[in-house]
């Protein structure tokens, strides 16, 4: 009885918690990448939520009607081998709930890989986002500009994060705006995500990577196309160019604030991208192992995004 | 003095000078006890040369106690320094040292070895055998097993921790990102405590397909023999990946080899992929057993035979083969595409359907029982519900899609404490509790035991719950600190009282362990629980040789049937016993493995080459020794089984 009610408790507690406060990061989504994924997040936890309930239910039940003290002192227990319908339910039934979580999981999956319905025909904006012990650089190659540690993005526009990184495995991760993808030396993996609103954001690397992990933090403000512009030419007009020695000097290890350049460091320190025949940015991500090991060769190439 | 530098502690602190004191204080204490008392040549020729598997399994109890207590003192750091935001009890190297060794100690050191405790105790007595197929490799299992968990241990105060995370991710645990020593001692304290549990594997599967009593089919043997078995077919493919892919980590490290660097055609993904090849199954390895010891549980105090005894077996041999079929779901974001990420999605989802089965099963066994709330029981119960919800939010995590916002999160670390300590902690408090008796000849005080379970299962719940909910707030995992305008504070200071709660409970575990050794009445029989499986038709504590008389089987539950349904279950007069040799090999052979271990940490190499000279040699002498066994003889046995009460003949 008592773990029952301490499960209440605890459930309520959560409940009060979720819908009290603010709302929770994950759950207050900004983009509709973020949409989707919060959008499976209450489909599994109110599945679950009925799982758990009938399990406790039955649970208290037995423990109730069956407790020895509650028991005639004469009942002795039946043998049960089993029992072919009571099996083929608890086995039946899970099987119908993976089934319905299986066909959401695919199309889930397929939204948050590819570029968000909503905003399909526009052309999207690609940003270089790297990490380096415990900074993140974000290069704009479409405007040429670079910065660190803040990232300024356009609404209702379809963004494309192109991550790695110049150390361990960090993990790009803006909650609002939609789940983590990892940042790896070898190779580059995409990220689809795109802003329906304005306003700021909290951004940092999700993955353990050293001592100062926990300050591996970025700010990120979403704001209107024409207000993005400006910005980009108020950095064109003001901010210094990046060289490549003031970004190896940025590389070492150590926190800086946030910087602003001119020009981004794709030039002279490329992202590990493989030409493997493919011209469609959209399968960089998805390098098999194999073709990456057979053009090691290949591995200097210059960034497809060349604007100036 | 330059010689001796490389073995100081890169990064020291007050806490690790006190814990050098205590350790040197402690190692004074029990080498003059041992003296004052003259216990040298019982400890040598009682235990450390012991082959008897109660004693072996005895040994893993204590040391997963001991590693118990070391894994716990960790979490209360870490859950003290994330009390209140921007904390300074510990920097962050320190706190990334700290659950490290708290993830390693508490999987490799505290679980695995708590777990071969029970199949050591348990599965020959179950199975109505005199002891493993091969008792001597069974010593040099446990040795190992001790050695790599002394190696690592030593790690803080000789040289430095590993600081990369419990699953040590390259390329941050290479050279270059982690220069102290600290991850030399991972790759090889874990390599030679594995190669022990490689062997107890094939150890065990041996000896439970060869050594079962007459009559006890496959399809007889007890839930936790079951258990055992499938755990070690897991061991046996599972350990061999985790065993090269240390080497390679090892050689990357030690010779600069590229294996998982990040240049030169080296792969950092590799490492992820082969951790946790082995890192799944693993985790299989640890809850298989633990279903086990709560089958055997549910059905003693709730008086009835295990429902669905063949949809039980299936479901955990289901478990193991999908065990292998999932290892990519713990990184569905390293840039897999969607069909893959929906491959091991439905993948992980569909071992909630074994799982499943076993919960209802667990629950329809008690259906028409007559349940009894003992501390075993009472861990069982709570395990239910808690482990449910543990399991439901696993089914969450495998949604890829959703998984970008858990992973890194404290939502995951939330979910694989709330399957693992409901799951694998509270099956071995619970075994033991049930199974003290059967090792030490007495009960453990029930009063002190059921606070001590309320203290956990309260203490969990707040500690873990929480972290569900900072995890959806945006909160990562392995962070030493954070700021207050975050507002994680409130709820993490909970989980900081969850976790002195469980700290509590600890102390009371130990304090009734003390309790019942002054107070508990001696004596109790061989059956206190009124269980129904064959390690309980045989003495407390059990003879050297188990049983006097080999068992006969005829059914899944024959000593119940002997109690109550007049199967005759010893048959036959005493005849002399043919038991193992001690032996001191394997004991020194594994302390000559753990200098290895130490010369390869620090790049020693003549000691390194002496030392595995030493190894071969302690196999060569193996290889020549002719060790016949010996014999107890009848008077003997008649002897032995007055004296314990005899119930047989």
């Amino acid at each position: 009885m008592n773990i029952k009610w301490s499960l209440l408790v605890i459930f309520f507690v959560i409940v009060t918690v979720l819908t009290g406060c603010d709302p929770l990061m994950v759950l207050d989504p900004k983009g509709p990448q973020a949409q989707t994924q919060a959008n499976v997040i209450w489909i599994s936890i109110a599945i679950m939520s009925v799982i758990t309930i009938v399990v406790c239910a039955f649970l208290v039940f037995v423990l109730v009607k069956y407790r020895d003290s509650k028991l005639p002192k004469d009942y002795e227990p039946p043998y049960i081998e089993g029992n072919h319908l009571v099996e083929s339910i608890i086995v039946g039934v899970p099987i119908l709930i993976v089934i319905f979580f299986s066909v959401v999981t695919i199309i889930s999956n397929n939204k948050v890989e590819a570029t968000p319905e909503k905003y399909k025909g526009q052309d999207p904006l690609v940003i270089y986002a790297s990490t380096s012990d415990w900074k993140w650089h974000f290069s704009y190659p479409e405007n040429g500009i670079e910065t660190v540690n803040y990232l300024y993005i356009p609404t209702k526009r379809p963004l494309e994060f192109k991550l790695y990184s110049f150390g361990p495995i960090t993990s790009f991760w803006v909650p609002q705006l939609g789940g983590q993808k990892y940042a790896m030396a070898d190779m580059v993996t995409t990220l689809h995500l795109a802003a329906d609103e304005e306003g700021e954001m909290m951004g940092r690397n999700a993955n353990f990577s050293g001592k100062g992990f926990a300050q591996n933090m970025f700010h990120v403000e979403a704001m209107s196309q024409a207000e993005f512009d400006d910005w980009v030419k108020e950095v064109k007009d003001t901010a210094e160019p990046i060289t490549e020695a003031k970004f190896n000097e940025l590389l070492k290890p150590g926190y800086t604030g946030q910087l602003t350049f001119t020009g981004t460091h794709l030039g002279f320190s490329p992202a590990p991208e493989h030409d493997h025949g493919s011209k469609d940015a959209n399968e960089d991500a998805n390098d098999e192992y194999m073709e990456h090991k057979h053009a090691p060769s290949n591995s200097k190439a210059a960034p497809q995004n060349n604007h100036e | 003095m330059g010689y001796f530098a490389k073995f100081a502690v890169p990064h020291p602190s007050p806490a690790i000078y006190a814990s050098m004191i205590a350790i040197g204080v402690t190692v004074f204490l029990v080498i003059f006890g041992l003296t004052y008392f003259k216990k040298w040549v019982y400890l040598w020729s009682e235990w450390i040369t012991t082959v008897d598997h109660k004693k072996i399994g005895t040994m893993y109890l204590i040391a997963a106690l001991l590693m118990l207590f070391r894994g716990g003192v960790d979490a209360l750091m870490m859950r003290a320094q994330t009390a209140v935001p921007d904390n300074k009890l510990l920097d962050s190297q320190h706190y990334n040292e700290v659950f490290s060794a708290h993830g390693v100690i508490m999987i490799i050191f505290m679980a695995m070895p708590y777990i071969m405790a029970f199949m050591n105790i348990v599965v020959p007595l179950q199975i109505g055998a005199r002891d493993v197929a091969f008792p001597r490799l069974n010593a040099i299992s446990f040795w190992l097993f001790f050695m790599g968990a002394m190696l690592f241990n030593i790690s803080f105060v000789i040289g430095g921790s590993p600081d990369a995370g419990w699953s040590s991710y390259f390329p941050l645990a290479d050279n270059e990102f982690s220069p102290s020593v600290g991850t030399n001692y991972y790759m090889i304290a874990i390599q030679i405590a594995g190669i022990g549990t490689l062997m107890t594997g094939i150890n065990f599967i041996t000896t439970i397909l060869r050594m079962r009593a007459p009559g006890m089919t496959l399809m007889r043997m007890p839930m936790f023999t079951w258990s055992a078995f499938v755990t070690s077919i897991i061991i046996i493919f599972a350990f061999p990946v985790l065993t090269i892919a240390l080497l390679m980590g090892t050689m990357d490290r030690l010779f600069d080899t590229k294996f998982f660097a990040t240049t030169d055609g080296g792969m950092d993904m590799l490492w992820a992929n082969l951790f946790w090849v082995w890192g799944h199954p693993e985790v299989y390895i640890l809850i298989l057993p633990a279903f086990g010891i709560f089958s055997e549980i549910i059905p003693t105090f709730a008086r009835r035979n295990i429902y669905g005894y063949k949809s039980m077996v299936i479901s955990m041999v289901v478990i193991s083969l999908y065990s292998f079929f999932v290892w990519t779901h713990h990184f569905f974001t390293m840039g897999q595409t969607a069909y893959v990420n929906s491959i091991f999605s439905i993948t992980t989802m569909v071992i909630a359907v074994p799982t499943g089965i076993k919960i209802f099963n667990w629950l329809l066994t008690m259906w028409k029982g007559r349940i009894r709330f003992t501390v075993p029981m009472l861990y069982s119960i709570a395990f239910i519900p808690l482990f449910t919800v543990g399991g439901v939010t696993g089914v969450m995590l495998a949604m890829s899609a959703a998984d970008y916002q858990y992973h890194n999160t404290m939502f995951l670390v939330a979910h694989f404490h709330n399957v693992i300590i409901p799951g694998v902690a509270f099956a071995v408090l619970a075994g033991s509790t049930y199974y003290w008796p059967k090792i030490f000849g007495f009960m453990l005080n029930e009063r002190i035991g059921k606070w001590a379970f309320w203290f956990l299962t309260i203490g969990f719940s707040l500690a873990f719950f929480p972290m569900y909910i900072t995890g959806l707030d945006g909160q990562a995992r392995r962070m030493y600190t954070y700021s207050e305008a975050t507002g994680y504070g409130p709820l993490n200071f909970v989980s900081f009282i969850g976790t002195a709660c469980m700290t509590i409970s600890f102390i009371l575990i130990v304090y009734t362990i003390y309790y019942s050794i002054r107070h508990s009445p001696r004596h109790v029989g061989g059956d206190p629980w009124d269980a129904r499986s064959l390690e309980w038709a045989t003495h407390n504590p059990v003879p050297e040789y188990n049983f006097a008389i080999i068992p006969q089987v005829d059914s899944r539950e024959p000593f119940w049937d002997a109690k109550y349904k007049g199967h005759e279950l010893f048959k036959g007069d005493y005849k002399k016993i043919h038991m193992p040799n001690n032996s001191g090999v394997p004991f020194i052979m594994s302390a000559i493995f753990f200098v290895f271990g130490f010369a390869l940490v620090f790049s020693m190499w003549i000691l390194a080459v002496i030392s595995l000279i030493g190894i071969f040699i302690c196999m060569a002498h193996r290889s020549f020794e002719i060790d016949h066994g010996h014999y107890i003889s009848v008077e003997e046995i008649k002897e032995t089984e007055v004296k314990m009460g005899g119930n047989h003949k």
